[in-house]
């Protein structure tokens, strides 16, 4: 039993992380049909941004948040501008590759100023140990967890609510369309470019406060593709429901069956997955009968 | 003067070769191929060998790809399937070298159609993510699943036997040359013939239109795990002479960076082009060789530039994609075709 709920709480704080990196993956799918296979650079920015504005300058943390930000929002909206835009149209083999390309890109950058070597994050979030009963959870993945809800509401409400929001949700439906009512479309492709970077810059920190500051930080991006293909493209609560069942799948196997099993599990689940309901779990089925 | 090129007959039409130029241009390169060891180096000879292995990879993976429209992301872990079954088949049986590529060859088809089966369903996005699953999940294979790993050796790399041929030791880079020339010019043969044929016309059909390929009646299902296993194939023979070249075997070179090597060979040297897929290959293979060599030119001015060259192997690999995509999406096959056209029609090219 003590061994069920510990797994259980480690599967859900890293389920809601994946989740927090699903999001961006979303985000920019729902409103531009491209999938970005460069999310997990943006992690990494995001973590070492903060580890350069904290750790090495010795800025106050809060100032090292907006800097982050700042700096996610602006590499968010350069891909955009230079990479992406003149992209529009192309097959989607050259829209994959080009982000493929771009994490190599981002990944040779971040290595020639940084190095390679894993360094210690600075310690803002506390990591002291929290016990449920029998199970102990640190703390930062706590953080992580409620962070990761606050922002993924915030996210819902966004797209509820505000002007942006809903211009995103029409672009996304009918891009004609939105533009035949005046949306601009670029503005709405940088909008959620910068907006997914800024959240793959936060789960960068926390993950980096989990894990140490290196270059595995972007290895996380990858195994999100089970999750966002589990909930769905292009649904905002997929994301959160796949990463949850990923996150837990993945304790699970690894603890109850077999170490080492959790790499594989989520890779043949989405196979599985994708053999049967291609569309996920909430994404909006387009139906081709080829 | 030619203002272009006129076919009056379908036997013209259908030849792979139209003008005299073409003629002379084969066979200046095929000269030039014979010529290349005799006058090269071992360092050169070397890189011709990586080259023409990657380019018959290259070309396995263009027709998936290229010529049928299906992404894959798999193509690490097919190479490495054909590796491990070439290194497999001569260490654990003792089968000769060539007998164990071939058989490597068949393996290869019969794993990559069993994992071009989501294709059924699948495409374009989907259809890439559910490759990056097979590469994730033979990967995961090769090094941790019990049955598998005592055959190879899971992390450990494996040795493969010399490989001999009439008492002659093979994997010299004089003596591979010429097996990789050989298995090179396999490949491009078969490659360009097979869309002259039915079955090349059925692949290329379902990359244009896949809705209209069926309704003319092409088999989707049969066509795509076909192109599956016909890729696979020629990736198996890529994997298997790499084996018996090196004649060690590591996991490190069968990784998802190794499917993206191979996708980016085939976009910059052109999508859908087989004499593309081998300038692709050459290109990816000499910009490292090339940045390091000028690395190592420029070690004494720019202090720390040693450690730092794989970081900008990485970001030039990186950046010479996304420059092709963005300037010249039909890569380097497109360029020397410009190239031709202009001087076709010099001085008069408008």
């Amino acid at each position: 039993m003590a061994l069920f709920l510990q797994l259980t709480l480690t599967g859900l704080t890293n389920g809601m992380l994946y989740a927090l990196i699903a999001l961006g993956i979303v985000l920019i799918f729902k409103s531009s049909d491209v999938i970005n296979f460069a999310q997990g650079e943006f992690l990494l920015i995001g973590a070492y941004a903060m580890f350069w504005a904290v750790g090495q300058v010795g800025l106050p943390w809060p100032v090292g948040i907006l800097i982050t930000l700042a700096v996610a929002v602006l590499a968010g909206v350069l891909v955009e501008r230079l990479v992406l835009r003149p992209l529009i149209g192309e097959p989607i083999i050259s829209v994959i590759m080009v982000t493929i390309g771009l994490s190599s890109l981002i990944r040779a950058i971040i290595s020639l100023f940084f190095g390679t070597a894993s360094q210690p994050f600075p310690n803002f979030i506390p990591r002291t140990p929290v016990a449920f009963g029998p199970a102990v959870v640190p703390a930062d993945r706590l953080w992580a967890l409620g962070l990761a809800v606050a922002l993924l509401a915030l996210f819902i409400l966004f797209f509820r609510r505000t002007n942006e929001g809903i211009a995103m949700r029409a672009v996304a439906d009918d891009q004609q369309a939105a533009l035949s009512m005046g949306i601009s479309i670029q503005r709405v492709f940088a909008i959620a470019w910068a907006i997914a970077a800024v959240v793959a810059a936060i789960a960068g920190v926390l993950v980096a406060n989990i894990v140490g500051v290196s270059g595995d930080v972007s290895r996380i991006g990858l195994r999100v593709f089970p999750v966002v293909i589990l909930g769905g493209l292009d649904s905002i609560p997929g994301a959160i429901v796949g990463g949850v069942i990923i996150g837990l799948l993945e304790t699970y196997s690894g603890g109850y069956l077999k170490p080492g099993l959790e790499q594989v599990v989520p890779f043949v689940a989405l196979i599985l997955i994708l053999m049967v309901k291609p569309y996920g779990l909430f994404g909006q089925t387009r139906i081709e009968r080829v | 003067m030619e203002s272009g090129i006129f076919h009056t007959t379908y036997q013209r039409d259908m030849a792979l070769r139209h003008t005299p130029a073409q003629w002379v241009r084969l066979a200046l390169v095929v000269a030039a191929a014979l010529a290349f060891p005799f006058a090269a180096n071992n360092y050169w000879l070397t890189l011709a060998n990586q080259i023409g292995i990657a380019a018959i990879g290259a070309i396995g993976l263009n027709i998936l790809v290229g010529f049928t429209g299906q992404i894959s992301l798999g193509q690490g872990a097919f190479l490495a399937v054909g590796a491990y079954s070439a290194g497999i088949l001569t260490k654990q049986l003792g089968i000769p070298w060539y007998a164990s590529t071939v058989l490597a060859c068949l393996i290869t088809a019969g794993v990559g159609a069993v994992f071009g089966m989501p294709a059924l369903r699948l495409k374009g996005l989907y259809l890439a993510i559910a490759t990056l699953a097979a590469q994730e999940i033979i990967e995961w294979g090769i090094l941790q699943w019990e049955p598998i790993t005592r055959l190879t050796g899971g992390v450990e790399a494996m040795n493969v036997p010399r490989p001999t041929l009439f008492g002659v030791r093979m994997n010299t880079d004089f003596n591979f040359y010429w097996v990789t020339l050989l298995c090179l010019a396999l490949t491009v043969i078969l490659a360009v013939n097979l869309f002259r044929t039915r079955t090349g016309r059925a692949f290329v059909a379902i990359r244009d239109q896949d809705i209209a390929a069926e309704v003319m009646g092409v088999d989707l299902f049969r066509y795509k795990v076909l192109a599956f296993a016909v890729s696979s194939a020629f990736v198996g023979l890529a994997g298997a002479l790499t084996a018996h070249y090196r004649t060690i075997i590591s996991w490190e070179r069968f990784t998802l960076e190794t499917s993206i090597l191979y996708l980016a060979m085939i976009i910059i040297g052109g999508l859908g082009s087989v004499s593309g897929s081998i300038y692709g290959a050459a290109f990816m293979t000499l910009l490292p060789a090339i940045l390091q060599n000028l690395g190592r030119s420029l070690g004494g001015t720019v202090p720390n530039i040693a450690q730092q060259i794989p970081f900008l192997q990485q970001g030039v690999f990186g950046l010479v994609i996304i420059l092709f995509l963005v300037f010249e999406p039909e890569g380097i096959a497109k360029m020397w075709r410009n190239v031709k056209d202009y001087f076709r029609l010099w001085p008069f090219s408008y």
